[in-house]
């Protein structure tokens, strides 16, 4: 009989090791899942995985990784923080967009002023917007103790309507003969996110590697990152080591949000390039994946950000090049998470073979 | 001796890591009371679970009346007769006494007739209890009684009973014992798990002695004196901890009309609490679990919040500041709970040296984390405390009990502080490093810093108190000089038998 038994140290070699296993096991249980739909596994894994990065088309596809692996990583970081301290913030689709819009509200008010300054206030109105829009769940739950995962996760569809009636009224282009949408920020110089677009580099390419870099240094360095983890692992001793619960959740809310914010502003500002209804496409969702998947870590969320970006083109390339059904690829990528968490249980316990016993 | 009930060969349990039980041999006769003896570790849990059928031994046999006897599970071992009253008890106090003891019977009968059987029995053994009182009214010593009644309705041969008198008061432990002088007189066998060896004195017929998981020793506990079995249960002769003569200085710490509501709903309010102590003073803190000990600890420690002037450190109000800003004045605490309360489970020693050495020990600058300095401290802590690890990246969680328990008491005493309020400093930890544990504390208090020392552990207050006082219900009795305290007089600033009846027998 298989047993599980607790370690007495959680294992440092398989917390490293299970994500890389979990990929494996993604492959293989994918390559099943594409063979029963009669394709060829091992062309599609290939297509997914190695298409993008060194296919024939790959100059087409890398600067790709990083405009969808950036906000991934930029939003994950910011979860990331919250989510160890055990402070769920499941509305960073929502975060996004308000920071998109309020930096994009900025810039469109300045249209057509060029100056130096334009970028730098829409960069802050979109951190602004997406911490406000976190506040509201933080406040709550440390005034009324409501809980941030129903009201971050409502948020979102308030936001979502919020997009609509702004992209339809107050922010639509003038001279866009009423269609529905905003201008467009890669035609306005002073206000474009872009670095060198065609190498996909953009301010939330830098962003994102700054972020990584200070979330590193926090939770490693500092005391605010200590309480976050004494925090998520024993609330009662973060207590007594004189924790106040309720700063932490305003912390870990807000810089989430912010983040997600700073996310929605360089995407509007550059590879969406304009305010529409269909703005967001789920960022804020994957993150959540993305931060669990880099095992709430710092690098690690960077590899995952570009593992799940990789997954997301790859999947597409499948699409049309094998025929691939979509809902195929999304069972694809939610087999990855699957095996992640599954995996992960080997962190902390080992498998033992044997006779049960009640101690 | 009579003739034997259950006989034990050579049993032998392993764990990965130790052997809990090393080829253990003895025999209990029938209508015998029989000490099972030992420190925490020593291997006394494991030996009855093995007899109460809930681990199989890995070698050795059991006989029960000359037949072979190896139940495969608690309850072929309740069919032959054999019953236990466990430490913690398992009742649900939503219910009232009679369901919560037909929730332990395989076939329980109706209702009223339940009843009217628990209290045929509990009137025959001087147990008075009422069958329809819910169980969450009880005090800790009825609620014993509701598991022994729930053990002798099986009409058993055998009851074993682990640790019974540490929930009890010393009046509640005299009703306990006549009790189990009527069981013995009637031809039960009492299997008697403790480690308190005056109690096993007076009452038990015959010892068995565990040390590291082996039979160290025999003897009659009444022809044996309390200091020969110390020394074979430690295997050492154990010197006890030195109190010199200490002068107390200024009033250190003033608790004055403190009432905090209770923090949860299964917590105890503190009512109306009165204390001070002052430099160089240890003042002991007495009382049944459960009574307030942990809200005290709270309070103290600053993870509760008061009116500024409900506590005072010296002159100045503190009530109102947190555990950081309280540490920096030189208030410090340990907790009872060592995982999870005291010292995160998996997190280092390192990182758990952090927890509250970062102000003192000025392990923090500008709010970055010096590391090095912490680990440098953590050894501190191992080194000082004789704290067995290999080393202060190990997590908290693989240190044994007493182990980690050194460690966190380490981390307060080395943190040189004014006041020192500790809850339970020696729970579970072995004999020899409890005395290391309570010497340490009277050294710190006579460097001039005052001690409240929360425990259960009346013996443990007594060696090192200056002044005593009782926690009961929430209410703090007013302190006393330890020096002079009789048994009687404890047991009744703890709350005497709690309003129950004595046992008429």
């Amino acid at each position: 009989m298989i047993r599980l038994e607790k370690r007495p140290q959680p294992s440092r070699a398989w917390s490293l090791a299970t994500p890389l296993v979990a990929v494996l096991a993604t492959m293989v249980a994918g390559g099943m899942l594409f063979a029963l739909l009669g394709k060829d596994p091992v062309e599609a894994i290939r297509t997914i995985f190695w298409e993008p990065l060194f296919g024939e088309f790959a100059f087409y596809y890398r600067p790709q990784l990083l405009v969808k692996g950036a906000p991934l990583v930029l939003i994950a970081i910011g979860l990331s923080l919250g989510f160890k301290a055990g402070i769920w913030n499941i509305g960073a689709e929502g975060q996004y967009i308000i920071g998109a819009l309020v930096g994009a509200g900025i810039g469109l008010a300045f249209y057509p002023l060029e100056a130096w300054y334009v970028f730098p206030l829409m960069v802050i109105g979109g951190a602004f917007g997406g911490w406000l829009w976190a506040m509201i769940p933080a406040y709550l739950k440390t005034r009324f103790g409501t809980n941030e995962i129903l009201v971050s996760l409502m948020l979102v569809y308030v936001a979502e309507q919020f997009l609509a009636s702004m992209s339809l009224g107050l922010l639509r282009n003038p001279e866009g003969h009423g269609f529905p949408g905003s201008r467009n920020f890669n035609s306005y110089d002073s206000a474009t996110s872009w670095i060198n677009e065609s190498a996909g580099m953009h301010w939330g390419v830098v962003a994102a590697l700054i972020a990584v870099i200070f979330a590193y240094v926090l939770l490693n360095r500092h005391m605010t990152g200590y309480h976050i983890r004494l925090t998520g692992e024993a609330p009662r001793a973060a207590k007594f080591a004189g924790v106040n619960p309720a700063r932490l959740v305003l912390f870990c809310l807000g810089t989430s949000g912010m983040l997600a914010g700073l996310a929605g502003l360089f995407e509007v500002a550059g590879p969406s390039g304009q305010v529409s209804i269909d703005f967001n496409v789920g960022y804020g969702f994957t993150a959540i994946i993305v931060a669990f998947l880099g095992r709430l870590h710092p690098v690690g969320i960077l590899l995952a950000g570009g593992l799940m970006a990789l997954t997301y083109i790859g999947g597409d390339i499948a699409q049309s090049n094998l025929q691939l059904p979509s809902a195929a690829i999304q069972v694809f990528q939610g087999m990855l998470l699957f095996f992640l968490l599954a995996f992960d249980l080997l962190t902390n316990f080992r498998i033992s073979l044997g006779k049960p016993e009640v101690a | 001796m009579t003739e034997v009930l259950l006989s034990l060969k050579g049993l032998t349990k392993a764990y990965p890591g130790v052997v809990a039980n090393d080829t253990v041999s003895f025999d209990i006769g029938t209508g015998e009371v029989h000490a099972l003896l030992g420190e925490n570790g020593a291997g006394k849990s494991t030996l009855v679970k093995m007899i109460y059928g809930l681990v199989k031994p890995d070698s050795g046999e059991m006989t029960l009346r000359g037949a072979p006897f190896a139940p495969s599970e608690p309850r072929q071992a309740r069919a032959d007769g054999i019953a236990m009253v466990f430490q913690h008890f398992s009742l649900f106090d939503a219910l009232n006494v009679a369901e919560n003891i037909a929730l332990g019977m395989e076939n329980p009968p109706a209702m009223r007739d339940l009843a009217a059987k628990i209290r045929e029995v509990s009137e025959a053994y001087g147990l008075p209890l009422d069958p329809y009182r819910t169980v969450g009214d009880l005090s800790a010593g009825e609620r014993q009684r509701v598991e022994i009644i729930r053990c002798l309705l099986q009409d058993p041969k055998l009851l074993i009973m682990d640790e019974p008198t540490s929930v009890l008061t010393p009046q509640e432990v005299e009703i306990l014992f006549q009790t189990l002088e009527k069981l013995r007189a009637e031809g039960t066998s009492i299997l008697y798990i403790s480690h308190k060896l005056e109690e096993i004195r007076t009452l038990c017929d015959h010892a068995t002695i565990l040390r590291l998981g082996k039979n160290v020793g025999e003897c009659i506990p009444a022809e044996t004196s309390a200091s020969e079995m110390a020394e074979l249960m430690v295997g050492a002769a154990l010197t006890p901890p030195k109190r010199g003569k200490r002068d107390f200085g200024d009033v250190a710490m003033d608790i004055s009309g403190l009432s905090v509501p209770s923090p949860s709903a299964f917590g105890t309010a503190l009512r109306n609490v009165h204390l001070t102590v002052r430099q160089g003073e240890i003042l002991g803190i007495g009382g049944v679990a459960g009574n307030g000990q942990d809200e005290l600890l709270s309070v103290l420690s600053g993870e509760v919040l008061t009116e500024p002037d409900a506590v005072k450190l010296g002159q100045e109000p503190i009530g109102q500041l947190g555990p950081v800003a309280r540490r920096a004045l030189g208030v410090l605490a340990a907790p009872e709970e060592r995982l999870g309360h005291a010292a995160a489970p998996d997190m280092s020693l390192t990182e758990n040296a952090m927890l509250t050495g970062a102000t003192r020990e000025g392990l923090v600058k500008n709010g970055f984390l010096k590391w090095t300095a912490a680990k440098d401290f953590a050894q501190r802590v191992i080194k000082e405390f004789d704290v067995r690890t290999p080393g202060p990246e190990n997590a908290a969680r693989s240190l044994s009990g007493g182990n980690l328990q050194k460690f966190v008491i380490g981390r307060e005493v080395l943190q040189r502080p004014e006041v020192l309020v500790v809850n339970q400093p020696t729970w579970g930890v072995d004999a020899s490093a409890a005395a290391a544990i309570r010497q340490s504390l009277l050294d710190l208090a006579a460097g001039g810093a005052a001690v409240i020392c929360i425990s259960q552990d009346l013996d443990e207050l007594m060696e090192i108190s200056d002044s005593f006082a009782a926690l009961n219900e929430g209410r703090l009795s007013a302190p006393r000089p330890a020096e002079g305290l009789t048994v009687e007089e404890i047991g009744l600033m703890m709350g005497g038998a709690h309003g129950m009846e004595v046992a008429h027998v």
